[in-house]
């Protein structure tokens, strides 16, 4: 049996995989189908019907994405037939959607709408179902906002929930005119099991699931005169904010972010790259702490393996999943809660401003952060650390709504202090990245010696694999570390939460003996986080990573503990590492939750 | 232990506590308890380890579970056009007056349940309904009333 099949597109000869989808055969000769319900991420659903097209000799028309091509077939995807069904089912499914578009918070990034466009509905085909329809619309998380009265019930969100983050948060609920897509008995998304990753976000074709927004309240901080406004951004933010503003995904474009973002009136541009070298000087002395206590003082209260806390989502799955491994869980703060309790304690006493007049922004790849921004323990500085988090997405319409040719802005630098990073902390945007940047400066404390990698290029526990292991030998370790000597230190990287949870399964069955373990919520780590620039696909996350890796090997300092300003930190503030000021501005506790 | 985890170790001996138990789970909790509580659910999806929210989600899709307390006896009135064309409407009406609710509600007392439904198969013998898992066909204004007779009376021994 050949493995190859042959079949005509719109009169064309294509000769594909067998088993290959005819969406797929008609992509590889750049014949574009429409589809809603259909996306690379996640499993065939084929419940949207926008992408049918007809088969010579048979009456029915086929679904392109869940129908394999076969030998022989003649497929015609623009034929009379097509069409207007297609955009039948398009005026179907917009008389029950709440089209407001020129209201509509995803208006111009909306796949329906712009299907809409290319179709040229009718006004009212059929009956708008909209004002006899019971919806409801939650606004009340802090990250993501549900509104049911603009699902299409396409099941992208119920799909991602279940196959990349495994956590089914939402469901498909009742059934026929009343099927909806519900949480558990309907709750507030903020009561729920709910991560706040935003990969449905990424996902949803229409604006029926968009983060909330506080681009209104930043421009108030911005032009309160009484306000000092500073701004941090992650470090995945810089390879993905061009992909809003019309430059291809993979471009590194930190210079001209860092002049947008003066132009837009902050007062203080700064880096969560330098919280994440910081995070790093923290997260690997708390590893080495433990690994000490465990190994060499053989105390039975301490946990191992240690994992990362710098995903907020991750953080909230493991306190409603497996509430009783928090005590694995790294007490350092993320980056982002890092700068915020530094930013209005350290920086507001270094440049003389008053805290409570300071309003600290930060710009992230990510839904989950607003959440974090919001946790009650986050308020060291004695004021909220973080007021706004903003996602790249709004960002890009900040930039957009000032007028800015993003495109034409020259390169600047980041303010100082706060404003100076690694590679290492470059690369916490990518899956592995946290680890990788973590292990250049553990190795170096324990041996005095870099890591054995050529160009300090850790590249087995880089890539898109679900779950990575790498090991480390430590070899001649320095006298204060001798009981590490000859211990191979056993690493873990997964991302995407069901990775996760098979990780932590292992270890929770005994089947695994990880010290360390790095998890990202989200699929390819940050780059690929809830609140990049939609669409995402394995494509655009592989061009990101690359760029994130690129820009690694661009800069002179490379390991955490060799920042600058980071060093200067400890000497003029912090003291040392896990010290007492420390565990008061940089550390934290986790909440147990329920699973539901 | 719970009486809804006995329930679910019940019914997982001879089923398994794979996901496909779910639904023969609900069932026996349903058959016992009249409603499925938010508390349940969580239970059932602790016990099988999978989501509450497709807990819930199965919950709602099917007709015969029901996710708010229902009477001891649920009347389901078939609603398709043969018992339609066959007087369904004033075997409603005569339910109606019996029981002093509409469809949707359950009497004070707690024994009976008024509910629509589609097509019990019984089209030749329309109009026609079910009493928890008993069907009656034929029905007319007398033989209805007698029949809620024969049922409060039940309840009430």
């Amino acid at each position: 049996m050949s493995s190859q099949v042959t079949l005509k597109i719109d009169s064309i000869s294509v000769s594909v995989k067998q088993g290959t989808s005819l969406l797929d055969a008609a992509r590889s000769i750049n014949i574009k189908i429409p589809t809603l319900c259909h996306h690379e991420d996640l499993c065939v659903a084929g419940n949207c019907r926008v992408c049918m097209v007809e088969q010579k000799g048979s009456d029915r028309l086929l679904p392109a994405c869940a129908i394999p091509a076969s030998d022989g077939m003649e497929i015609h995807t623009n034929s009379m037939k097509v069409r207007n069904a297609r955009k039948q089912i398009l005026e179907l499914l917009v008389s029950e959607h709440r089209a407001e578009c020129t209201t509509c918070y995803k208006s111009g990034n909306c796949e329906l709408q712009e299907l809409s466009h290319e179709y040229i509905l009718g006004e009212n085909a059929f009956i708008n179902l909209i004002p006899f329809k019971e919806y409801t619309i939650d606004y009340y998380s802090p990250s993501i906002i549900k509104d049911d009265s603009k699902c299409i019930r396409c099941q992208r969100c119920v799909r991602t929930c279940d196959q990349l983050q495994n956590i089914g948060a939402l469901t498909v609920s009742k059934k026929g005119s009343e099927m909806k897509i519900s949480t558990f008995f309907e709750k507030p998304i903020y009561q729920v099991v709910c991560t706040n990753c935003g990969q449905c976000v990424n996902r949803c074709p229409t604006g029926a699931l968009t983060e909330k927004n506080y681009v209104e309240e930043v421009w108030s901080a911005i032009n309160d005169e009484k306000k000092y406004v500073v701004v941090q951004t992650a470090p995945a933010v810089r390879i993905a904010l061009g992909e809003a503003l019309g430059i291809d995904p993979g471009e590194i474009v930190t210079g001209k972010m860092v002049t947008a973002l003066r132009r837009l009136g902050f007062n203080s541009v700064l880096d969560t790259d330098f919280t994440a070298d910081l995070t790093i000087i923290e997260e690997g002395h708390e590893l080495l702490q433990r690994l000490k206590k465990v190994l060499k003082d053989k105390d039975k209260n301490v946990r191992l393996p240690m994992t990362t806390s710098c995903s907020p989502g991750w953080i909230k799955f493991i306190e409603h999943i497996f509430p009783d491994f928090l005590p694995n869980l790294s007490s350092a703060k993320s980056p982002q809660q890092m700068f915020g309790a530094l930013a209005k304690t350290f920086f507001a006493n270094k440049i003389g401003v008053d805290p409570a007049s300071m309003v600290s922004v930060s710009v992230m790849p990510c839904t989950a952060k607003k959440f974090e921004a919001n946790r009650p323990e986050m308020y060291s500085s004695g004021y909220q650390d973080v007021d706004y988090v903003l996602t790249t997405r709004e960002l890009a319409l900040m930039i957009k709504q000032a007028g800015i040719d993003f495109k034409s802005l020259a390169d600047d630098n980041y303010d100082s202090i706060m404003g100076e990073s690694s590679g290492a902390a470059v690369i916490f945007g990518a899956t592995g990245g946290v680890m990788e940047a973590a292990l250049r400066t553990v190795y170096e404390v324990v041996t005095g010696r870099e890591v054995p990698f050529e160009g300090l290029n850790i590249t087995p526990v880089r890539g898109m694999e679900g779950v990575r292991e790498a090991t480390l030998k430590i070899d001649k370790a320095l006298p204060e570390w001798d009981f590490l000597e000859g211990v191979e230190v056993k690493t873990c990287v997964a991302h995407g939460l069901a990775n996760a949870k098979r990780v932590m399964e292992s270890v929770r069955d005994g089947s695994s003996n990880y010290h360390f373990i790095e998890i990202m919520a989200c699929p390819g780590g940050c780059l690929g986080g809830g609140g990049q620039p939609i669409p995402t696909s394995p494509e655009i996350r592989n061009a990101r990573s690359s760029a994130i890796y690129r820009e690694d090997t661009l800069k002179t300092i490379r390991k955490s503990h060799e920042n600058p300003e980071v060093v200067k930190v400890y000497k003029e503030f912090l003291g040392e590492p896990l010290g007492h000021e420390s565990h008061r501005l940089l550390h934290t506790h986790y909440t147990p939750r329920e699973r539901y | 232990m719970s009486p809804i985890q006995e329930i679910i170790q019940k019914v997982s001996a001879s089923h398994g506590t794979e996901r496909e138990s779910l639904l023969p789970i609900l069932q026996a909790i349903y058959a016992k308890n009249h409603i499925l509580t938010e508390e349940d659910m969580i239970e059932v999806a602790r016990e099988l380890d999978i989501s509450a929210a497709h807990v819930y989600g199965t919950a709602t899709f099917y007709s015969f579970l029901e996710t708010q307390q229902s009477g001891k006896y649920i009347i389901r009135l078939c609603r398709t056009i043969t018992c339609m064309m066959h007087g369904k409407n004033i075997i409603l009406q005569e339910l109606e007056r019996l029981l002093k609710i509409k469809p949707g509600q359950t009497t004070p007392d707690g024994i009976f349940t008024l509910t629509e439904t589609n097509c019990l198969g019984q089209c030749h013998k329309g109009p026609a309904m079910l009493v928890n898992d008993t069907p009656h066909t034929d029905l007319t204004p007398e033989s209805i009333r007698e029949i809620i007779d024969k049922y409060r009376r039940e309840a009430l021994q």
